[in-house]
């Protein structure tokens, strides 16, 4: 049966974890579809590189090894990328919502002719029937994503254009080692003989990588603030509590587009999944967007002026009042009360 | 240096700020008629880097081109208001339902329509998907090098163009040969405002289908006629000699099987009021429980 096939990124001769994420998940459907998991990797001196992608149960390893490979650029990875896809014939092609999967899937689904849903936090194995064509579909991937609006979540799928291609945020799905001594095949992908000379036309000059002094992700407490904080002076609040408490400061993306808080602090389906000890929801609604990326946090507490906040729902604690009430109280009885 | 020519592809989105109940239709699919409109905010950006180029570049034309329902004219009008040379409009029922394949297809028409032409420029996502994807795909139609996620054009000569990218974790500067696609970062300059004069000049714009609805005034067919380029050129299925099954639902791969309204659950929820008493309360559990402190 037709493979499920990764697009890998490599950070510094290392296999991303965007992209250990992916055969995770990978994996979990390909055992539910009873076929191989794939996977392809392009870079410069990845001879080692295997055996980092091994223990995720990949059957098979395609790998382009060319010092011209590194850093990405879009058009030597698409041609490559094209190419084996065309040839393999995957059903399903999983990349990381990352600056490099959301530059190169789309070229891809564009010259397969496919879809490509974006920003997965759910991918599953289903059924479905065309009631048009009176044919029952089997075994297609289920791309699910929160939609627009915020309160629903979105089921897509894509039963007649093949292969069927998502794309899923980093830290959204769990990384599983399947077994450490799993068996891959390594096939060795001719360079020379799919990338043509006009494929690097894009040239890069410069490149700086800097290493964000955001860290969301590991932050055993967040203190987040929503639309419903109101302004930059009450966002002041949240900033002294998350500093006092030892924590990270966040934002919904309403506060972000308000200008309360620098898009990098973006919690949700398209910024960053979160899952701290404690996290402080403050005037955030609770649409499903956000949640999606802070759903899995120990403990909730929301700050919100509505009772009805879907936001309550979720949380352990709700605090029903205004954040310039609420907020300098949990300072005070904090530093009255820690030791 | 010689004048370019520039496709600015920008797109009316449903403000996500402003949602209401009404948003969805039943089917899952978005209730647009229901929902207050806007510029695209990253499109908005792309326009910016545009004009930033035009005023570099003496004679640069732009043309801002939209897909979209009639009412997306508003997006030719606030482009001509803030410094666009020119705005087309592609309309038609038939593109409705297009997924962003069919979307970039529809397009790509389009912008062929109007080829040769030097830079196509576009926000990096729309608000209402948050995609990314038109841009990349549009480029591959047309067979062009695209620079995603452009911050700012560091320098623009005859036969090369070099631009800074916003990577996730970091900055990367690039050059390119024309023609080529760009998609623009939010973290550019944002877009200037309108020019009083130019939103006198154009604030009659209109497309053929709006000068011909019945609330049109007698008045603004009689300055079409003295003015031409107010008429604002629409583009339907024919025009772009667009193919049936490339465009709209059947040119569309991906589907919505199915929606789902969340409902949020929680074992049990611990309600409090904003009274010191409450709030010391949950302070001494928290630091109890090791939570904090």
């Amino acid at each position: 049966m037709k493979s499920v096939f990764v697009y890998c990124e490599v950070e510094d001769k290392k296999v991303a974890e965007i992209s250990q994420e992916l055969l995770s998940v990978g994996k979990r459907l390909a055992q539910k579809l009873g076929c191989p998991l794939e996977a392809m990797i392009f870079g410069e001196d990845l001879k080692n590189i295997a055996t980092q992608i091994s223990p995720f149960g990949v059957d098979r390893i395609h790998v382009a090894d060319d010092e011209r490979l590194e850093p990405y650029r879009t058009l030597p990875h698409a041609s490559l990328a094209n190419e084996i896809l065309k040839r393999e014939d995957p059903q399903i092609v999983l990349f990381g919502a990352t600056s490099i999967g959301r530059d190169l899937a789309p070229r891809l689904a564009s010259v397969l002719n496919c879809g490509l849903t974006a920003d997965c936090t759910i991918l599953d194995i289903g059924d479905h029937f065309v009631k048009k064509e009176k044919k029952e579909y089997t075994d297609l991937l289920y791309a699910i994503r929160p939609a627009f609006g915020g309160s629903i979540m979105a089921n897509i799928i894509n039963w007649d254009m093949h292969p069927q291609m998502a794309t899923v945020r980093e830290g959204v799905m769990k990384k599983e080692i399947f077994d450490k001594n799993y068996e891959t095949e390594v096939v060795l992908v001719k360079v020379d003989e799919i990338v043509k000379e006009e494929d690097f036309i894009v040239k890069i000059i410069e490149r700086h990588i800097e290493e964000s002094d955001v860290n969301l992700k590991e932050a055993p407490i967040i203190v987040a603030g929503g639309y419903g904080v109101g302004s930059k002076e009450n966002f002041k609040y949240l900033h002294q509590l998350s500093e006092l408490l030892g924590g990270e400061i966040g934002g919904s993306r309403a506060a972000v587009d308000a200008g309360f808080i620098d898009h990098n602090r973006q919690i949700g389906q398209t910024g960053v999944t979160v899952r701290p000890k404690l996290y402080i929801a403050a005037g955030i609604s609770g649409a499903v967007q956000h949640t999606a990326g802070m759903q899995d946090a120990s403990l909730i507490i929301s700050i919100n002026k509505d009772p009805e906040a879907p936001m309550n729902k979720l949380a352990d604690y709700v605090i029903e009042g205004d954040i310039s009430t609420v907020v300098p109280k949990m300072i005070k009885y904090y530093k009255k009360n820690a030791k | 240096m010689k004048p370019l020519k520039i496709i600015v592809l920008a797109k009316q989105v449903p403000d996500t700020r402003n949602v209401g109940s009404d948003a969805m239709k039943p089917d899952g699919t978005v209730n647009r008629g229901k929902l207050p409109t806007i510029f695209n905010p990253d499109d908005l950006h792309a326009l910016e880097l545009a004009l930033n180029i035009k005023d570099r570049v003496l004679g640069t034309e732009i043309i801002i081109l939209t897909m979209g329902p009639q009412r997306a004219a508003d997006i030719i009008r606030e482009g001509y208001y803030r410094g666009a040379d020119n705005g087309i409009m592609i309309s038609d029922r038939r593109f409705g339902g297009a997924d962003t394949l069919a979307t970039s297809y529809t397009l790509v028409k389009g912008i062929q329509k109007l080829a040769p032409f030097d830079l196509i420029l576009g926000g990096r996502q729309a608000i209402d998907g948050d995609t990314a994807q038109v841009g990349p795909q549009c480029a591959e139609k047309l067979n062009i090098p695209q620079i995603t996620y452009v911050e700012e054009i560091e320098t623009i000569t005859d036969n090369e163009i070099i631009a800074k990218r916003r990577l996730d974790k970091g900055v990367e500067i690039v050059s390119s040969s024309f023609p080529c696609l760009m998609t623009v970062h939010e973290s550019s300059p944002a877009c200037r405002s309108r020019e009083a004069k130019r939103v006198m000049q154009y604030k009659y714009a209109r497309t053929k289908t709006e000068l011909n609805s019945k609330s049109t005034d007698e008045t603004i067919y009689a300055l079409h006629e003295k003015r031409p380029y107010l008429t604002i050129p629409e583009w339907g299925v024919e025009d772009i000699e667009a193919e049936m099954e490339k465009i709209g639902l059947s040119g569309s791969p991906t589907k919505v099987k199915s929606v789902e309204s969340i409902v949020l659950t929680s074992d049990e929820s611990k309600v409090l009021s904003d009274s010191d008493e409450d709030i010391e309360l949950m302070i001494k559990e928290l630091i109890e429980n090791h939570t904090i402190g």
